[in-house]
């Protein structure tokens, strides 16, 4: 018996008088990891802010753990288990690691408004801090200014300040972008551990690359002009070349592996 | 540990002025603090919070008016009671145009803030019974902590016990603002002025932390507002014009945006440069204004990162 964590009910969203995503529909359980896939405009970062509580979909639900979260908003989703990251690094210029890791630390224990106790005196905080770092192999990098830090730490600092949270569920907006190939395997692969080690339960990914997809993915679900096009294991969606015609284009010939 | 000890420091400045000074130079002194109380507070919201408002003089005006109003008309001399009931009437202000303004950021929020400032302004002429219109209100001497020092002229009791109560006053409100910049909150609130997304996405109710904020830099201000009207014997109007709202901005610039001792280096400095130049030259708006210029081109971080710079490559 497996266990759905998010379920997007025929979402609908629209720009005026643009259809951006038009009544998409699935299930992500316990224990996937989903990538989303499909050409530029097809509504896949869309669907992130829609899934995630920025956007408010025009029609259809998004249910959460079995209840709707329409309309929640975001620092209340992720407080309940629904984090996210964004596809452009977001790591505040004037933070250390430890300070942005440490953020989403205290709103989940509730201290976002304790004004009076210098953020270094929690002991529990900072230990959670600690774990998330070390998770990612970040803990030498505790008392680094996030601005010195390279585009893959900043990435992994990106990601680790969202795990904080201990998210069921993290949607992950192309984690890999801006990351040299050579480097991609290695972000992915910290993160996945990273993820498991921290309790993630699923993980939604954005992805353009083919080879990270077949190597990583459990499931993929595809977007062409906003809608649902296909939703398969990856090693169907390999073998279809009509659905990799209209979702990708070419597909690398290494990618089976 | 480098902060304790550079506040001990500016403690003992202060705390040295009246006797090093003479009354004169000391009477001064009191708006240096009465000021660096209220862009303490602003400090807070434009600094580490990145919005920029421009009605903030709204709020120094509201504590001038709470104790002219305390004192002369209502008889109530309590310079104890004048600050609660200053940071009560400024709080609660701050607290529904807060619920307004913050609905916006960036220059739709400094623009809203800058119209409320104006509305309050025009208020302030308009309801004489209240206010004393355009002449404004004097402010009669309080009593501190009980004692009326009624024996002492108006100079001997500025720079006698209201001095010390100022910068006792001072000390105590720039501790709180320690702790809050260094807790979580202060986090949360740097975090939201960085990437106001993310950090929502990490859990923080951006809205409500901005929110309070801008009310606790509405009580700083109103703090600062009710020891300047006492240290100039007058709540005026012109203190909630907007061009006060620039000068506070200007200050915090001047010191060095979102640091804990800004407000303090830029009140000091701001007074002795308008001083300085005023009795030099006529075009002291004019100096002032290349100076601000220069700051923002050469010195972003004020005159405070400047000294800071200075430190760390003495040490080196």
């Amino acid at each position: 018996m497996t266990e759905m964590l998010l379920r997007a009910f025929e979402v609908t969203k629209r720009y005026g008088a643009f259809t951006a995503l038009s009544g998409v529909s699935f299930d992500i359980t316990k224990g996937e990891v989903v990538a989303v896939v499909g050409p530029n405009g097809a509504g896949k970062t869309t669907l992130v802010n829609t899934l995630s509580g920025l956007f408010l979909p025009d029609e259809g639900d998004v249910i959460f753990e079995g209840r709707s979260v329409k309309g929640l908003g975001p620092s209340a989703l992720a407080l309940r288990g629904l984090a996210r990251s964004f596809q452009l690094v977001t790591v505040y210029p004037s933070f250390t690691v430890e300070e942005m890791i440490a953020v989403g630390a205290f709103a989940r224990a509730g201290e976002t408004f304790r004004l009076l106790k210098p953020a270094g005196v929690y002991r529990r905080e900072r230990d959670e801090v600690r774990e998330v770092a070390a998770a990612f192999g970040l803990a030498h990098r505790l008392t680094t200014p996030c601005a010195s830090l390279s585009q893959g730490e900043k990435k992994l600092v990106d990601i680790a300040s969202a795990l904080t949270l201990r998210p069921r569920l993290i949607l992950l907006d192309e984690p890999t972008s801006g990351i040299s190939s050579a480097d991609k395997d290695r972000i992915m692969e910290t993160l996945l551990a990273a993820a498991e080690r921290l309790g993630v339960e699923s993980l939604v990914l954005v992805e353009h690359d083919m080879e990270l997809i077949a190597r990583y993915a459990t499931r993929v679900v595809g977007l062409k002009a906003g809608s649902l096009v296909a939703d398969m294991p990856p090693d169907a969606f390999f073998r279809d070349p009509e659905v990799i015609d209209t979702l990708v284009g070419k597909v690398p010939h290494n990618a089976l592996g | 540990m480098k902060t304790t000890l550079a506040f001990l420091a500016v403690l003992a400045a202060f705390a040295a002025a009246p006797f090093a000074l003479g009354p004169y130079y000391t009477t001064l002194i009191i708006p240096i603090l009465a000021y660096a109380i209220a862009l303490i507070g602003l400090n807070l919201l434009f600094g580490y919070g990145g919005l920029l408002s421009f009605g903030h003089a709204m709020f120094l005006a509201i504590g001038a008016y709470a104790s002219a109003v305390m004192g002369a008309k209502l008889g109530v001399r309590s310079f104890e009671a004048q600050l609660i009931v200053a940071m009560l009437a400024s709080g609660t202000v701050a607290g529904l145009i807060g619920l307004l303004c913050l609905r916006y950021t960036t220059i739709f929020f400094s623009m809203l803030t800058l119209a409320f400032g104006m509305i309050f302004h025009s208020f302030l002429f308009k309801f004489y019974d209240l206010t004393g219109g355009e002449s404004g209100i004097s402010v009669p001497r309080p009593s501190l902590f009980g004692a009326s020092h009624a024996g002492l002229s108006k100079t001997a009791f500025l720079v006698g016990p209201f001095y010390w109560y100022a910068l006792g006053l001072f000390a105590v409100m720039f501790l709180v603002m320690a702790l809050v910049v260094a807790s979580p909150f202060g986090l949360a609130l740097k975090a939201a002025r960085d990437n106001e997304r993310k950090t929502a996405f990490l859990g923080v109710p951006v809205f409500w932390v901005r929110y309070v904020a801008f009310v606790l830099s509405g009580i700083y201000c109103a703090v600062g507002g009710a020891v300047l009207a006492v240290s100039i014997g007058a709540a005026d109007p012109e203190l909630s014009f907007w061009t006060q709202s620039g000068n506070m901005i200007f200050i915090i610039i001047l010191g060095g945006l979102g640091q804990l001792f800004g407000p303090v280096v830029g009140a000091v400095s701001f007074t002795l440069l308008q001083d300085a130049l005023m009795a030099n030259t006529q075009y002291w708006r004019f100096a002032l204004g290349a100076i601000l210029a220069l700051i923002i081109i050469f010195a972003p971080r004020g005159i405070l990162g400047l000294i800071t710079r200075a430190l760390d490559w003495r040490r080196r």
